[in-house]
């Protein structure tokens, strides 16, 4: 067996990475709750901002911290701009449609960063890189202390945003009853790509949170990608409560797990876990409709 | 009858090609079509007459490779025996995923997320359990001659995917034309409405699974014979599976010609690109994503689907736009008998 303090240690870090996991699941879970649709291009929407912080960093010394609202407003556009361009017009009444394009929004935007960038696995210096907190017996990254809060933070303010102003209540009227949100006056396709667009400033915080401890390349979305689903099916489709409970408990079992069995059988846990809740329970832990 | 007789004139065409061209760039063409039509037309299967959306294809694909690649390898039987053991596996290896999901009653978007997990935890499982060779892959030796299913030129393997080719042509002719094919696409269709008339979804999905699945893992097989290589990350990564799918889409999934031309015109498309920009990484990827898309956009029933309303359209009949808004009032419709 292993060292209490191992064991705690790898317990915060699992708590540290599923926080920003949460934050990834937040923007899927809200995209699926408000347009039903599966967005398949999370993953390298992910990529794509952490290379928008990485190169903010690269050429003009932007630390990742202060380009946070930046990346979230150029996320936020990207996204609104995609659903509204793309997305909106590709359904034809079919469900499986939007997963085809998003799939293949997500194979052109990892292979255009192919092209770019190489498949070179880049990451930034920052002078807090190596920067450590004591927690207990624990030592904690302090990138990965701040980047635990800062979820927690940008959780904090959307759980606002959808409680509190008319955006929220239009978004929530919607994702219960779209035509009789529309029947109300509510602009129903600015509302998905809304919706859209808040999920990919999600996704551009969660970047912005993760790059100084980890590292970006062209196929770094494809593992965030089902770990984000599985936390959204633990959860239950389209539930916040669910995604960011999930998202930690995701992020615990894959560090206690790489612990056990070493880092890759441990992401396997993960995946173990997601054909399992979706083949036993489909509507998640703690979601109740499905 | 005129399914079998095209077929037929199809592999009269190819074969003589094969037979009468001598160089080395045309037969490479040719069987990497081929290789390309012999994935579309597995997912085809599943995917077009089945509804039933696979993102993990790779799965039996690299089960079949494995199997080819360790029959050989580990336990020294001639590749010929080899080849129906590989299309074994990957059928049970596709009837137990399918029992899993359609037992389950797992559709649409999960069934294709799930299947993507599969393809995951078979790749992690590859790299990690030595009888795979890990992360280094299997190299087979390479022995040209017929007994040993490995051939001088590129025109043995033209024939023996031709083979498998014709025979994934046939099988989806009979799809349209037998009982199991109209249930297929009934379940396609409207599930509920299939069992209410009596046909078990569940075992009609499965049939297509283990079809489909016997189909990838031959490609797989052959994949094995032609390259004498395989690692965990070709055979169970995203390319395979997105090659697959992305030429159904391209051609139009359900159809029996749609698979064929679209995996050519993808083909064709890549090496244009390659001939284009170089080997530049990637960017033939990038041109499948954008085709995707904008065929997914513009064209949702595939070239063949366009081709046809063209056709009608030219007629003075009914113009495919006009159909499609009945099948948009439907939709609304069901949505809002489920509110």
């Amino acid at each position: 067996m292993f060292d209490p303090a191992i064991l705690f240690t790898a317990l915060l870090n699992g708590l540290t990475t599923g926080a920003v996991y949460a934050l990834i699941a937040l923007g899927l879970t809200l995209i699926y709750g408000v347009l039903h649709i599966i967005n398949f291009a999370h993953g390298a929407a992910l990529m794509v901002a952490l290379y928008a912080v990485y190169l903010l960093h690269e050429r003009l010394g932007i630390d990742p911290y202060v380009a946070l609202p930046f990346v979230m407003a150029g996320m936020f556009a990207f996204g609104y701009l995609l659903q509204r361009s793309v997305i909106n017009r590709a359904g034809h009444g079919k469900d499986e449609n939007i997963l085809l394009v998003t799939l293949g929004i997500s194979i052109v935007l990892e292979n255009l960063a192919l092209v770019l960038f190489h498949s070179d696995t880049r990451n930034i210096d920052t002078p807090y890189a190596l920067a450590t907190v004591q927690i207990g017996p624990a030592m904690l990254a302090l990138p990965k202390l701040i980047a635990f809060g800062g979820a927690l933070v940008v959780a904090a303010l959307l759980f606002a945003i959808m409680r509190f102003t008319d955006l929220g209540r239009a978004i929530r009227a919607v994702a219960r009853e779209k035509h009789g949100a529309k029947l109300m006056g509510i602009d129903v396709d600015k509302v998905y790509a809304m919706s859209f667009g808040i999920g990919m400033a999600c996704v551009g915080a969660a970047a912005c949170f993760l790059l100084p401890a980890y590292y970006v390349n062209p196929q770094v979305g494809g593992g965030f990608v089902l770990i984000a689903f599985t936390i959204v099916v633990l959860g239950g489709m389209g539930s916040f409560a669910g995604a960011l409970l999930g998202g930690l408990l995701i992020g615990v079992v894959e560090s206690l797990g790489g612990l056990w069995f070493g880092d890759s059988l441990g992401q396997m846990g993960v995946f173990a876990i997601f054909i399992v809740v979706l083949l036993v329970r489909p509507q998640g832990l703690f979601g109740a409709r499905v | 009858m005129r399914d079998v007789r095209s077929i037929l004139l199809f592999g009269v065409l190819v074969a003589g090609a094969a037979a009468l061209l001598q160089s080395g760039v045309a037969l490479t063409f040719i069987m990497m079509s081929l290789y390309a039509v012999l994935l579309a037309q597995s997912w085809n299967i599943l995917g077009g007459y089945g509804g039933q959306l696979s993102f993990g294809h790779a799965l039996f694909f690299g089960v079949g490779a494995y199997a080819q690649a360790i029959a050989q390898l580990t336990w020294g039987w001639n590749p010929w025996l080899a080849l129906p053991f590989a299309i074994a596996v990957g059928v049970a290896v596709g009837l137990i995923v399918g029992a899993l999901t359609f037992r389950s009653g797992l559709r649409g978007s999960y069934f294709a997320l799930v299947t993507l997990a599969f393809a995951e935890v078979f790749r992690i499982v590859a790299v990690s359990v030595p009888f795979t060779g890990g992360g280094v892959g299997l190299m087979v030796p390479l022995h040209a001659s017929v007994a040993n299913l490995q051939f001088g030129s590129r025109r043995g393997y033209v024939f023996l995917l031709l083979g498998f080719v014709l025979a994934a042509l046939v099988f989806t002719a009979w799809l349209r034309h037998s009982r199991f094919g109209a249930y297929l696409q009934a379940v396609r269709d409207n599930e509920n409405a299939a069992r209410a008339i009596g046909v078990d979804p569940v075992r009609i999905k499965l049939g297509a699974i283990a079809w489909s699945a016997a189909f990838m893992a031959a490609a797989g097989a052959c994949y094995v014979q032609m390259f004498q290589y395989i690692d965990s990350g070709i055979a169970f990564g995203s390319t395979i599976s997105v090659e697959a799918l992305v030429g159904v889409i391209v051609g139009g999934a359900g159809t029996l010609w749609g698979p064929v031309l679209g995996a050519a015109v993808l083909y064709g498309l890549g090496e244009a690109t390659r001939n284009m920009f170089g080997e530049v990484p990637g960017i033939s990827m990038v041109i499948y994503g954008a085709v995707l898309v904008l065929i997914v956009m513009f064209m949702p029933r595939g070239l063949t689907g366009a081709g046809l309303s063209v056709r009608r359209m030219l007629k003075g009949a009914q113009p495919q736009s006009a159909q499609q808004p009945p099948a948009q009032q439907q939709d609304d419709r069901k949505e809002e008998a489920r509110v």
